[in-house]
Formats: C-alpha cells, structure tokens, sequence
C-alpha cells in the first residue's frame, strides 16, 4: 500500500494529517495432552487517521483502506479534533509528531514460514510427550505464537518509517497431581523478537523434561516457609517485579493522572525525578529498544520519535520518566520515545516498551553462599499491585530453601509482598552478566479504550533483604 | 451489516469441497472512543473494524484463520476465498483431532437490539459541561456492535446491539475516588445530568480524613461492583469443566473434596437480560438460564462440545474458554437500609482492584481495596480508608463467613475494550461477610 499517496490524496486543510498502517498476523499452535488443540491464525489489517486541528488530534481508525475511505476517515477525525477542541485537556502543536524517517526489522535466522504447520504441530507433541515424565502428570500442553508485523508511518511533516518485526511466544506446561494435590509448572511463556529456529526439537523437549520433572518435584515439597527473610529472585521473576513496581510507576501518562480510571495513578510525582532514591545504590534501570531479541525492541515509536537507550534509575536514583513526546510536553519532564499502540485502532499512549535492571557483579554462588536462610524463587506464578504502584503480593511457580549458604529442598506456593520503595532499598545483591536472562510478554494491559502490548524485561538473578515470604493456604 | 455477512457467507459455503465443513464467525463495531482526564478531553476518535473467522473441519482435522473486512464485498469474498484456500493447504499437514467438534444445523436466530444514541458531532458538547468543578477521569464508548455465526450445514445466528458506556472516576484534591458507570442503549440527556450530579454528591463522603486499618480479619460489606470482580475471577480457572478435568481450577475441591459454598450463595448463568449472544464460536445455543452454584453447592460447570467429548459428558453449549458469560448472583434478603446497622464495626468495601489468585487451588484471591471504602463504627460511616490489600479464600468469605447477601441484584455492566467493545455485565448483590482478611 502506497501510503505517501493516500496522504498526498487528502483534500482537507489541518494543522497536521499522519497515517499509521498496521498488518499484524498472529499465528497459534497449541497441543494439550498428545493432541492439537487449537490450530489458528488472525491479520488484523487497517489505518489510523490522525488530524490536528485547533490544538486538539482527533483520530479515525478504519478498515476500509481506499482512497475515498481514508478521504472519508481524515474528514471525519478532524471534526472529531473540532468538536473536543473546546474542552481539550492541552493545546498541542506538530512538535507532538517529529519528521522522522527509517527502517527497522527484527533479527532472525528462520524466516515466519521457514517452518510448515505440519513440523510445528510434531515438535510441540514432542515437547508434550517429554512434558509426561511420569503418570503424576495430568495434563501437559505446549504452545506456540508466531506474531508478523508490519508498521508503516507517514506525515505532512515529512514522516516516513517502516519497521517489520517477527516475534515468537512459546510455552510448555505440567499439571502434576498426588491425590488433591495440584502443582503446576511452566516456562513462564516469555516472548522474544526471534524466528521459527525456536523451534528446536531437541531443545524443546529437554526443556519440557525439567518443567515436567519439576512439576512433580513440586507434589512433594513443603509449603514455603512464612516470616521475613532473605529472598533471591529469577530473572524470570523479576520480569514481573520490574514490569508491575518499576515500569508502571513510571509512566509518565500515569503520573499526569491520565490512567486514574483503569489502571490507576503512580506514587511518583513529576518532583521526584532527579531527587527520589528508589532503590538501592546497586539498582541500575534502562529503557532500552536496541536488545538484539529483546520482545519491544524498535527504532521509533508510534508517533515518530526516535528510539534511544537512556537511564531510567542510575544508582538508585530516579532520573528520567517513562514519557513519550506528548507527555514530555505536557509534563516538561525528560522521557524515551514510548508512545504505543497496540495496534491501528487504538491511539498511542505511554507505554514501558524495554525496561531492564542492569547486570551487577555478583555471581550465582556469590549470591547464595552468603545466605544463611532464605528463599529462591522461579517463573512467576501471581501478581497483584494497588493503584499507586505501592503495594504488590507477587507468587512463583518454583521455589528453593536456602540454608546456611547452600540450596536445600524445594518449597511449593512462594509468594512474597512488599511495598516498592523500601522493597528496592532492599536491594542486596545483583546478580552479573552469567546470571541474565532476557524476557517479554505480549499481554501487558493498559489504557482506555484498553490496549494490550508487547513488553520486553531483561535481568539478572537479584537478592533482596528483610521480604516477607508465605505459602499457599 | 448483516446482508453483507450472509453475502459472503452463500459465497464462501459455495466454495466448499466434499468432506469440507466450514463454520464462519463474524465480528464488528462502529465505536466512538472520548477518553477524558481533569474533566477535560484528552484523546477522541472514531474506529470501524470487522473480522471474519473461518474454521474448516476436513478429514477429522481443522484449524482457523481471521481476518480484517475492508468493506468492500468483492474484495472481501476474494480474501476469504484465499484464506480458504490456505486452511485446506495446512490442515491436512496437521494430526488428527480425536475431539472436532462437528457444524450442526439446529436452526437459526435473529437478535436486534436498536437504541438511540449521541450522534459523534454532539458527543463532547453533551458530556462535558455535566464535569464542570470537578476532577473526572473515564472513557465513553457508543456505537454498534454486530456478531454473527453461520456454518456449512446452513445455520445461522445474527446479534446487533446499540449501546453506550461512560465509565468514570470522580477525584477529590486529596486523590481519594468514587467510581461510577452510566451505560445504556437510549441515551437521555437530563437523566446523565442528574446521574453525574449524584455521583458528584457521594464524592463528599470522601472528603473527610483516610484513617489507617492495620492488617488483620474484619467484619466487611462488599458492594456489588466489588462483587463482580470476584465473580470476574471465576471464568479464570474457575468453572471452567476443562480446568477442573486438567487440575487447575479454584472449584476442583467442590469436585473433589465436597467442598460447599454459603447456602446464601448462588450463581447462574443467566441470558434472558439479552446483553450478550446465547451462541458460541460454534454457533451452539446456551440454555436460558443455567445453574452453576445453588444454594452453596457446586451444581453445574460450564461445558464445550468439545470438553464434553473428550471427558464423555453432555454439552451445556459453553464459549471456548468455558468462561461466565452472562453471571447473576443471586438476591438474599439483607436491605439496603440495615447494611450499616449489620455491618456494626467494620469495612464497608464499594470497589475491588486488580485481583489474582494467589493459590489458585485453594480458592485464595489477592486484591486490593479502591475507591469508595469505609471504616464504619456502631453502624455508620466514621471515614473512608487508606486502601489495604486482602488475601482470602473464597472457601471463607463465600464460605462460612458469609453472613448475609444483599436484596438488591444490581447490574454491573461490561465496559472492557480490549481489541473491541465487550458485551454484556454482571448481575450481582452485596455481601456481609463476618471475617475477611487484609493483609498489607
């Protein structure tokens, strides 16, 4: 689609007329117990119209891609921009939309199609077979999602971006049982921007074998034990730590009370950048969209501003907000370029994008070797946060004893809860390049109308002191 | 909306090849988005969107593909003739499916609900001035929504509704909230008027001082919103006959242990309010009214076809996922008047916030409290509270430690808008609860 002649074919005048085009396929293939499950596929294909007229952008989101509907769409989204203008929140002007121009593509080895349905549907059964590693194993299933996407961006102030990204999902899941009892173990479904070299027999199927292993290891362990103590988390978990009392926190959009009905407000002020200590001294937060496989990787984001790496937390210190342009304007706070949609029909909103919590120097066996007793804990299992980002009940899949500098047993339902602050202040150890994990997930919730998007959390292996730790009921 | 589906639907059936069974789901909305934040606009706009999903059944396999209508109808037949074209090439690379689900034909349906809405030209000047001096933040949502479902063997269903939404928050200077909907299909503009000035009216109850409630069991009202997202948490794991076969449902121990609810607990799935499609994916019909929970005791899960033969049971015509579509609660005999008075010391709980399970199997829920919540003493409102985190099984707090239930079903409706416009709401009342857990 020749979207710089849609644009030129616009006959309406306004202060400034962009179009965003979105091809986005989803590809899903899941097999539960020696059988498929489910075998389908979704393209969701249209343009966002965005006018600005009188201060105030009004959009038209449509299906109907020629030339008399995007004709038809701008029209009708400036009168939108014309009839909110009176009652706008902010003026803005076209310095909300920067001219940018480039390409971006995903890195990969095996092209989205490089893999027939036929071959993915054997190696998933093979990885469910190994999910079965003894008939304590109820139910297994494996799951794989292959996103292609397309975005495509022009303006009146010159814009001109392409970006193609090929993105897959996986999962693997046991349920074990032993008379009522019930554990289940995952790989903690992590996305990545990667291609179908994922999918990888041999590595599928051992991996399966330990989640299956581990699922009945978990039958029989104690419940973790309750009292404040020593905790060490996987990078599979901090994703969520960092995703729920960082990421969000630090929404610029949020701060500035945009988000209050839904998802809700942050207990960070716009006077805290610069000034709060978040965490402690080793704590070092980046926005990052230049991780080689890392799920929110982009060279701009969806209302062309430029993508970079900056410092979020430096030291423990707050220092930049998680804002895109308009809210860099609104707020006059310094940002990063995230402001995404999920797809063409809902309007970009300030979202986390890459957020990692950079290596340390501590090892594994640093780590544990000087606990005398605690908890490790793998693969998030529960997550709850109040509104303000403050105080959060987090759960794992997987949990460790730790004693005397050694793990011991395996403990089942670890959950730990906190309050985000003090909980980074707690900050002891941080774990070095070896102990890295990279992960994202597809489905972070946000914004209204409601939107859901790719987030990507890398980290290494993190001890935190002085937590309080429960089990189940 | 609906001739354009059944112009692509005898167009692509045309196409069918012996041995081929096709089912085609259909899904649109016309919508008007104003998000608003501080009273004011802050985003707006306007998206038409429509899908069709096509699910081929060929030799005891299958698999689906959807994708976006332009509007154009020949464009249209030609892109759903390509996806054919490709479902036929995958699924005979695919295994065999020993639990396909097979297109009936066992009539047809025709469900119209009409209303009268804004026009999107007067929806800013008809909102807005009703927010004047105070801190609104919130979303309206209007416009038409279209599903349908026809399947080679010559069934047919149609469902169009017309309905808006303005979900809101009402923020005092100190940040303390109450939350409101006003949601319909015939918009009338004095009765928003004096539904926005009522909201404004309870915002004063929140104006006095937040006290602090330390961690601990408490004697609790839930109000029905609070409710609904409790009840929300059953169609996640919940009573879902998949889940409970597969190990990973919150009503496993109803199953497998005889574990009973409060006989003051029921709940059914109920259609006749007409909010949502009775048919599924499949284009199977639920009944009317299914009992889930009555009086306590786990009476019926929700069954697929496709469950229903994998494990040998009957059909209740359950969505995919086996979620509630249509919940209601049902009333108790506690009036709305004595809730306070039976409350005595305790927590008066009007909102709910992000809920999880915390140990699934167990039946234990984490969340917090939001919006309008209360520290209530000898029967009346003393101040609202900071807002805590509680941690409980709903073994307790629909168990045992259910006192009392509210006479009063309200509706709390659907106003969720990820991808499209959601159908439908809760039915549901308050509760009394003697004990419910904060923990933080």
């Amino acid at each position: 689609m020749d979207l710089k002649k849609l644009l030129s074919q616009i006959n309406i005048s306004a202060d400034w007329i962009g179009l965003r085009e979105v091809r986005e396929k989803g590809t899903y293939r899941v097999i539960r117990d020696g059988n498929p499950q489910a075998n389908g596929a979704g393209t969701s294909h249209g343009i966002m119209v965005e006018v600005l007229a009188n201060g105030q952008f009004g959009y038209y989101a449509t299906n109907d891609m020629s030339i008399s509907g995007i004709q038809n769409a701008a029209a009708k989204a400036k009168a939108q921009a014309i009839h909110a203008s009176e009652y706008s929140l902010y003026s803005f002007s076209e310095d909300a939309r920067p001219k940018a121009t480039g390409e971006y593509e995903s890195s990969f080895s095996k092209a989205a199609g490089s893999v027939s349905a036929g071959e993915i549907n054997e190696i998933l059964l093979a990885g469910c077979d190994a999910l079965k590693v003894s008939d304590k194993i109820v139910s297994a299933s494996a799951y794989g999602l292959i996103t292609e996407t397309e975005f495509n961006f022009v303006s009146t102030n010159g814009s001109d971006i392409n970006q193609k990204f090929l993105m897959v999902t996986s999962d693997f899941s046991a349920t074990a049982q032993d008379g009522n009892i019930f554990q289940r173990r995952t790989g903690g479904r992590s996305g990545h921007q990667i291609g179908l070299e994922v999918f990888d027999k041999s590595n599928i199927t051992n991996l399966c074998a330990g989640i299956g292993q581990q699922a009945v290891e978990l039958l029989f362990a104690e419940e973790c034990p309750t009292g404040t103590m020593d905790m060490v988390l996987a990078p599979d978990q901090m994703m969520l730590q960092i995703h729920e009392s960082i990421g969000h926190a630090l929404e610029i959009d949020r701060i500035l009370g945009d988000e209050r009905n839904y998802a809700g407000w942050s207990f960070i002020r716009l006077e805290d950048f610069g000034t709060l200590q978040y965490g402690s001294n080793l704590m070092n937060v980046t926005f990052d969209p230049t991780v080689e496989h890392e799920l929110a990787s982009y060279a701009f984001d969806d209302g062309g501003l430029e993508a970079q790496r900056e410092y979020i937390i430096k030291d423990g210190l707050l220092v930049r907000g998680l804002g895109g342009k308009e809210s860099q304007i609104r707020s006059n706070t310094p940002g990063v370029a995230n402001f995404r949609a999920s797809s063409w029909n809902r309007a970009p909103i300030d979202r986390m994008a890459n957020l990692n919590l950079e290596a340390g120097e501590s090892s594994f066996d640093d780590i544990i070797s000087n606990i005398e007793y605690g908890v490790y804990m793998e693969t998030n299992r529960s997550w709850s946060i109040d509104d303000y980002r403050n105080k959060f009940q987090f759960g794992s899949e997987y949990g460790q004893l730790i004693v005397n500098g050694k793990l011991t047993k395996t403990v089942k339902n670890p959950n730990y809860r906190g309050v985000t602050t003090p909980f980074w202040n707690n900050l002891k150890k941080v774990g070095n390049a070896s102990t890295f994990g990279i992960h994202g997930t597809p489905n972070c919730g946000k914004g209204e109308p409601n939107q859901v998007i790719r987030v990507g959390h890398a980290s290494p292996v993190c001890q935190f002191e002085n937590i309080e730790v429960f089990g189940g009921v | 909306m609906e001739n354009k589906f059944n112009n692509i639907s005898d167009k692509v059936f045309a196409l069918l090849n012996e041995g081929e069974y096709l089912t085609l789901s259909f899904s649109s909305e016309n919508t008007q988005f104003i998000r608003f934040s501080q009273s004011k606009i802050r985003q707006t706009g306007l998206v038409d969107d429509a899908s069709l999903e096509l699910e081929l059944i060929y030799n005891n396999r299958t698999c689906g593909e959807s994708f976006t209508l332009s509007g154009d109808i020949d464009a249209d037949i030609n892109s759903a003739q390509s996806v054919l074209e490709t479902l036929r090439v995958e699924v005979v690379q695919l295994p065999e499916d020993p639990y396909i689900v097979m297109p009936e034909n066992n009539g047809s349906s025709r469900d119209i609900h009409s209303g009268k809405l804004l026009s999107v030209e007067g929806a800013a000047k008809a909102l807005t001035p009703a927010m004047e001096g105070v801190d609104l933040a919130g979303i309206f949502a209007s416009g038409k929504i279209y599903r349908g479902n026809a399947n080679s063997l010559g069934q047919k269903h149609w469902f169009s509704t017309e309905t808006f939404s303005l979900d809101y928050s009402l923020i005092t200077a100190d940040e303390k909230m109450v939350k409101a909907t006003f949601a319909g299909s015939k918009w009338n503009q004095s009765e928003y008027e004096s539904f926005m000035t009522a909201s404004i009216k309870r915002l004063e109850f929140m104006k006095r001082d937040a006290i602090k409630v330390e961690p601990g069991e408490y004697r609790t009202y839930i109000a029905s919103p609070g409710v609904r997202d409790i009840l929300d948490m059953f169609s996640w794991n919940g009573l879902s006959e998949a889940s409970i076969q597969q190990g990973q449902s919150s009503f496993g121990k109803m199953r497998n242990e005889n574990s009973k609810l409060s006989p003051c607990f029921s709940l059914l799935e109920d259609f006749r309010s007409g909010s949502v499609p009775r048919f599924n994916d499949n284009g199977e019909v639920a009944p009317d009214v299914l009992n889930l929970v009555n009086g306590g005791l786990l009476e019926n899960t929700l069954i697929n076809s496709r469950t229903a033969k994998e494990y040998d049971i009957v059909s209740n015509n359950a969505g995919g996922g086996e979620g509630v579509r249509a919940p209601y609660m049902s009333a108790g005999e506690l009036s709305e008047a004595e809730v306070l008075k039976k409350i005595g010391t305790g927590l008066y709980l009007g909102n709910l916030h992000y809920l999880n399970w915390s140990d699934c199997i167990g039946g234990r829920i984490t969340g917090m409290t939001r919006y309008a919540c209360f520290w209530v003493e000898n029967g009346e409102i003393v101040a609202p509270i900071e807002n805590m985190r509680f941690d409980d099984s709903f073994y307790n707090f629909f168990g045992e430690n259910l006192e009392a239930v509210s006479n009063k079903v309200e509706f709390n409706p659907e106003v969720g808008t990820y991808e499209s416009r959601s159908l439908g709401g809760t039915h549901c009342p308050g509760v009394l609860l003697s004990s419910f857990s904060l923990t933080l």
